[in-house]
């Protein structure tokens, strides 16, 4: 069974490494844009943002004041356990939510949407989001935060099969060009793409894509791999840097992923997670074990699947937890 | 191409906003106040009286909500301070330049250059958009101390007017002039050459959506 007070006293940890450390991989991902813009006005941009990053870490702050719309995915293996009960869990995370808010201190940014009633301390209806996947081995929780920032860089359309590539290249360029002027987007960004599904989940997957995928990592299928590399070299030539400036760099990654939809329909989502791509994740075992990391690991096979049936044994005997 | 740097007091003088140019690289020092739709419409809309003797105290308006907090014995933590858009603020911006003679725009994204033209230009005002945007740990860095909060108990933390006495605060850059320039539209102007080179070989989308055409009367399928 996986403690409550480790679950809660771990999530306070993790929502302050999201909203202080930027993720190694994002980082590295900018590191090698500074490298290659020669916009100056863009280039200039970029080194602020690496600096920013320095400060943030120096003086345990906030790496944007914007610090986004706190929510939790929530993975657990097949044979956890949690004391107190999954309400037990999201009171926790509810909790560690409102208390980082708090201490960190983030911004708190969740109101009501029409009376603009404000807790502040992002937590409220339906706030924060607590979303759930599950492996087929092990006694193990992932809680994994992301603060992604909420206004600019994300819409959806309905395409149709008739659409075909050129509809979508056609539908990502112009959000890449719509919101990234002026800088809306405060990109350069991790693009998600979100195919197919039924349209709030191909948002979901969108969203996912972007925001639980390490920069550089790549979709298993080779062609959509292939796709997604294409598309990242499409958005940097577009002309545009950060904040809208003359440069070339506006995408860090790409990161494409799909799920069946309607025989009719080829539903798209876009989603930039941005110069703050925050994110943080760790691991709970039964035992107490907290393992810190910053790739959530969320797109596993058992994710993607296909098949109606899952060799769960297989899995099961991989299981790394004690006793799990 | 060499980027400027240039110190500038949140009660600047006529002559030093006439000197900036646009791209410019602006550290602040001076008090500042955080004033967006929650502070514009208490006090342009609702009549509430202003807290801060302005233009005096401050000319320098930052559309910001920062990550802070108050503690137990009413003193204040702020870390990062990041701008928020500005464009949704032009409704308000004209009536509240006049009345707080506001000199100093400070935000995210610009407004479009009728704006300035319009009412930063005739009230001696710039507007400064920070980096990044994201640049709020080193934004933060520029706080000296924060002086006071007001109206956060009607309008909580994050829309409340917060006062800021600042050394040195950047970086911010310069997106506007005293002509009306706009640095954004400058910039969109050189990325639009490219732009039908890149939409090479899409295709607009088989079924059409409202707001890509005007006319209510239209068919959307195509």
């Amino acid at each position: 069974m996986i403690s409550i007070d480790v679950i809660q006293s771990t999530a306070e940890q993790l929502m302050d490494k999201a909203a202080i450390e930027i993720p190694e991989d994002y980082h590295n991902g900018l590191r090698s844009a500074a490298k290659v813009e020669t916009g100056s006005l863009s280039g200039y941009v970029i080194k602020a943002m690496l600096d920013n990053y320095d400060a943030a870490k120096e003086d345990r702050c906030a790496m944007c004041g914007d610090t986004g719309t706190p929510r939790w995915y929530v993975k657990m293996g097949n044979e956890t356990t949690i004391e107190g009960g999954p309400i037990a869990l999201e009171a926790a995370l509810r909790r560690a939510t409102a208390n980082s808010t708090h201490r960190v201190p983030l911004r708190p940014n969740r109101v009501h949407p029409l009376w603009r009633t404000d807790h502040n301390n992002n937590v409220g209806i339906g706030a924060p989001e607590i979303e759930y996947g599950y492996e087929p081995g092990g006694e193990w929780i992932d809680l994994i935060t992301v603060h992604k920032g909420g206004l600019f860089g994300t819409d959806y359309r309905m395409l149709f099969p008739s659409d075909g590539i050129e509809g979508i290249k056609r539908f990502y360029l112009d959000t890449l060009v719509a919101f990234g002027k002026r800088g809306l987007a405060c990109q350069p960004a991790i693009i998600g793409i979100g195919l197919g599904g039924c349209k709030d989940t191909c948002m979901v997957l969108g969203k996912r894509a972007a925001c639980l995928r390490v920069v550089g990592s790549k979709n298993p299928d080779p062609k959509i791999a292939e796709l997604e590399a294409e598309f990242k070299e499409l958005g940097n030539s577009i002309g545009m840097g950060a904040m809208g400036f003359v440069g070339k760099s506006m995408v860090i990654d790409c990161h494409i992923e799909v799920g069946y939809c309607h025989t009719g329909g080829m539903q798209m989502s876009m989603h930039a997670f941005c110069l703050s791509s925050r994110r943080a994740v760790a691991r709970i075992y039964a035992d107490g074990r907290v393992e810190y990391r910053t790739d959530p690991d969320w797109f596993t096979d058992y994710q993607r699947r296909e098949t109606v049936e899952w060799p769960l044994s297989t899995h099961a005997t991989l299981s790394e937890a004690p006793g799990g | 191409m060499k980027i400027r740097e240039v110190q500038l007091s949140t009660t600047p003088d006529e002559q030093a906003i006439a000197d900036l140019k646009l791209g410019d690289i602006v550290y602040l020092t001076g008090l500042l106040y955080t004033a967006r739709e929650g502070v514009y419409t208490r006090a342009l809309e609702n009549q509430a009286n202003l807290p801060l003797d302005l233009p005096t105290e401050s000319a320098a308006n930052f559309h910001c909500s920062p990550a802070a907090t108050i503690r137990e014995d009413g003193s204040f933590d702020m870390g990062a301070v990041t701008a928020t858009a500005s464009f949704r603020f032009a409704k308000w911006l004209p009536q509240w330049m006049q009345k707080t003679g506001a000199k100093l725009i400070i935000g995210k994204g610009g407004m479009s250059s009728e704006a300035y033209k319009e009412y930063f230009v005739p009230n001696g005002a710039v507007y400064l958009s920070t980096v990044g945007y994201g640049t709020g740990a080193l934004l933060g860095r520029g706080i000296e101390k924060v002086e006071a909060v007001y109206w956060h108990e009607e309008l909580g933390l994050a829309q409340a007017m917060w006062v800021i006495r600042c050394n040195k605060m950047g970086p911010f850059i310069v997106a506007s002039d005293l002509d009306g320039n706009c640095l954004f539209e400058r910039e969109n102007k050189k990325i639009a050459k490219n732009l039908d080179k890149v939409y090479e070989g899409t295709r607009p989308a088989v079924l059409k959506r409202f707001g890509e055409t005007d006319d209510r009367e239209d068919e959307l399928i195509g």
